[in-house]
């Protein structure tokens, strides 16, 4: 049976993986677009397959065999080929995004039920996957720059899924421009990439990275490689856009803005760590920006009511995490560890937001909620898992991944990162037990939400899996076929119960017991930060900077055209030729005989010019 | 007194011909008239060419080309008055007109 052998190929399932999603997408957007029906089952379906295969390739060992398409051959100078990569980091990304990707898509089924754009919503989720697998299994930085971009169109199309609301129409083109800035900088670092080692295949790279001595272009390279990370995985200063995405559905924000896409820029850095090792100027920077993002989104998330945004900004300062253990060394395989917890309690609180939402009827102001425990238990407990897991609560997922990257600094003396992450642990427990507290437990509010009731088990199952997750995800029965890599499991950390456990344990007794003393059976926020509640005033700023510049760029650009182009360029040949046709136009006189008088001046001309 | 008719008549009536011609061309208004004086400018150029190849002695004995193109000069000519007449007929059934200060719809 040589069709059942080829199907059984790591080659082939590789493929697959990446191809499926998009031949369904593509379907939905030219057949089914108007059966949304058969649209979201079609999605699901290949959701699943995908989560399949991703288990099956997971299951066998590395695969070199992979066949790749050459692209572009300049010779020995520059080639590109659309190629798979499947080791070990590939395999475990594949399987946290097939995972969280499938139960979104599940969830979106109950969640979506009577959208208008349900075809387009689920062919962009496909899109999506297409996209984002194509990062995973990318073995090139031009193929992962591609992808890279495809994920930015495919966030852009489900930020902004409900269009006709201006806000949401706005939030995408936010995230769009706001990526592209960091792209740019992404792009260039490939160049420089290419240009100190003169390939841009990760393994021939990585051959080529301890021959490198320009070390100043290298730190530059570096850097403007970590540009694609902090546009794609939001941190500070283009952080902007994260927050404004939530715009969007709410599983989309689960498996978009929380667990995969925002990750890609930790995944991609973790793909590259050869190279931020070799830069250890780079590496500091990276470390540092991801413990200020950690910080500053901490800070904002303090004081925000709206239950995505505090979700949101909550996601910003996980990835300041996961980004700064980049920036460490050694402490990469840390941060994908926290990647991989993080998807799984992130999305699951997403999933929690996004139920509670939908039973209150799309109210999303926690100060509104209130009193849901007893209305939607399993959605309440569910989400108290996730929170747990988020704010470290000892033996939950999150917990050992946060201490991991935490344990990774203080190892390697990166003090200042250190101490930024540990204040972030004070943090974290309160305002997510804040959250908790206003929304779920006290009293009935407002109308919408003594109205809720329990979601359907469409809805409730996803949650109830992903609860599992952020419980036991950290330990080596989950973690152990997933992360094969190096030893970031719960065995390193038992034994060394440190400065740092004991330390984020305070933090979380602290922030949980703080959160409760401040915001039990209040009606509404006793405390009251413009600086934070505001972000800082960074969009405000942004928003005067781009005033400022664009302003005096346009007022240049008007004069140079009202004075400049419009004088020489257009009105001086408009004028020469209407003078010349005004001129010529006395000739035409309408009369026969005239035209044969000029006619035969011009012949008698003519013969005197040729005689004399 | 007899003199011989040398090369030089035949062109002084050609050139007559042709101004006389070229004058009924440009100030008369009857499309026909300016028709014929056409014609007439024509018969100026046919006069000439013979005369050129009759005055023209190769070898003791004048050429006769000449007179041989212009029955083929005749004959086509004769196709395109056809052609002509039939403009002006046309264009007569549409305007009711042969004048042409009265034919100036191209004026600007």
């Amino acid at each position: 049976m040589p069709l059942l052998d080829t199907l059984q190929t790591a080659n082939f399932q590789a493929w697959a993986l990446l191809l499926l999603p998009l031949i369904v997408a593509a379907f939905i957007l030219v057949v089914t677009k108007r059966w949304s029906g058969i649209s979201s089952l079609l999605s699901v379906g290949s959701a699943l397959i995908t989560l399949l295969l991703a288990i099956k390739l997971a299951a066998g060992g590395d695969s070199t065999e992979i066949g790749s398409l050459p692209w572009i051959d300049l010779g020995d100078t520059f080639r590109v080929d659309i190629g798979l990569k499947v080791d070990e980091l590939s395999r475990g990304m594949m399987l946290i995004v097939t995972s969280i990707g499938f139960l979104v898509h599940l969830f979106s089924l109950g969640y979506m039920k009577d959208d208008a754009g349900k075809s387009r919503y689920f062919g962009g989720l496909s899109l999506f996957m297409f996209s984002m697998t194509g990062i995973v299994l990318a073995n090139n930085f031009v193929m992962m720059f591609i992808f890279w971009e495809l994920v930015g169109v495919s966030s852009y199309i489900l930020i902004g899924h409900w269009y006709h609301k201006n806000s949401a129409a706005e939030a995408a083109k936010k995230a769009f421009l706001t990526n592209r800035i960091g792209d740019f900088g992404f792009m260039i670092g490939i160049l420089l990439v290419w240009v100190l080692t003169g390939s841009i295949f990760f393994d021939e790279i990585q051959a080529a990275v301890g021959g490198i001595t320009n070390m100043a272009l290298l730190n530059g390279a570096v850097l403007c490689v970590f540009c694609g990370a902090i546009g794609k995985s939001a941190q500070v200063p283009l952080h902007v856009w994260l927050p404004d995405a939530m715009e969007g559905p709410t599983p989309v924000s689960a498996l978009i803005h929380a667990a995969t896409m925002v990750a890609a820029g930790v995944f991609m850095l973790a793909r590259v760590v050869f190279l931020i090792e070799a830069a250890d100027m780079a590496a500091e920077v990276i470390a540092w920006i991801g413990g200020i993002t950690a910080l500053v989104a901490a800070l904002m998330a303090l004081q925000q009511n709206d239950i995505k945004r505090i979700l949101a900004y909550s996601t910003l300062s996980q990835l300041g995490y996961m980004i700064m253990a980049q920036g460490i060394s050694g402490g990469s395989d840390a941060g994908m560890f926290h990647l991989y917890t993080h998807a799984f309690f992130k999305a699951l609180l997403f999933l929690g937001a996004g139920a509670v939402i939908y039973a209150c009827h799309h109210e999303q102001n926690i100060w509104k909620m209130g009193g849901l425990r007893r209305k939607m238990p399993i959605t309440f407990w569910t989400f108290a898992i996730g929170t747990a897991a988020l704010i470290a609560v000892p033996f939950t997922s999150g917990f050992w991944s946060k201490e991991a990257i935490l344990e990774a600094a203080h190892e390697q003396h990166m003090h200042g990162p250190y101490w930024l992450g540990m204040i972030v642990a004070f943090l974290t427990p309160f305002y997510m037990t804040r959250l908790v507290i206003v929304a779920f437990l006290g009293g009935v509010r407002t109308e919408e939400s003594a109205n809720a009731k329990e979601v359907p088990a469409v809805m409730w199952a996803p949650l109830a899996v992903l609860a599992f997750m952020a419980l036991f995800s950290a330990y080596g029965f989950i973690a152990g076929p997933l992360l094969a890599r190096g030893d970031a499991d719960v065995g390193h950390f038992f034994g060394h119960i440190g400065l740092t456990a004991i330390l984020s344990f305070i933090g979380l007794i602290v922030g949980v017991a703080g959160a409760f003393f401040l915001y039990k059976d209040k009606k509404k926020d006793p405390i009251n930060i413009p600086l934070f509640a505001n972000k800082f005033y960074i969009d405000e700023i942004y928003l005067g900077l781009i005033r400022i510049f664009q302003d005096t760029l346009a007022a240049f650009l008007d004069f140079f055209d009202r004075f400049v182009l419009d004088p020489v360029v257009v009105r001086f040949p408009a004028l020469s030729v209407m003078s010349a046709g005004r001129f010529l136009r006395i000739f035409q006189v309408g009369n026969v005989q005239a035209y044969a008088f000029y006619f035969g001046i011009a012949v008698v001309a003519l013969i005197l010019f040729l005689i004399l | 007194m007899e003199t011989a008719l040398t090369l030089n008549h035949f062109l002084l009536v050609s050139g007559l011909l042709f101004a006389i011609g070229l004058a009924g061309v440009l100030v008369r208004r009857n499309l026909i008239v300016i028709f014929m004086c056409l014609e007439l400018m024509l018969a100026a150029a046919n006069l000439t060419l013979v005369a050129f190849s009759r005055f023209n002695v190769v070898d003791g004995e004048p050429a006769y080309d000449g007179h041989v193109l212009l029955f083929f000069i005749i004959t086509v000519a004769a196709a395109e008055v056809a052609v002509g007449l039939a403009i002006i007929v046309a264009l007569f059934r549409s305007r009711e007109t042969t004048d042409v200060t009265k034919i100036n719809s191209m004026k600007h």
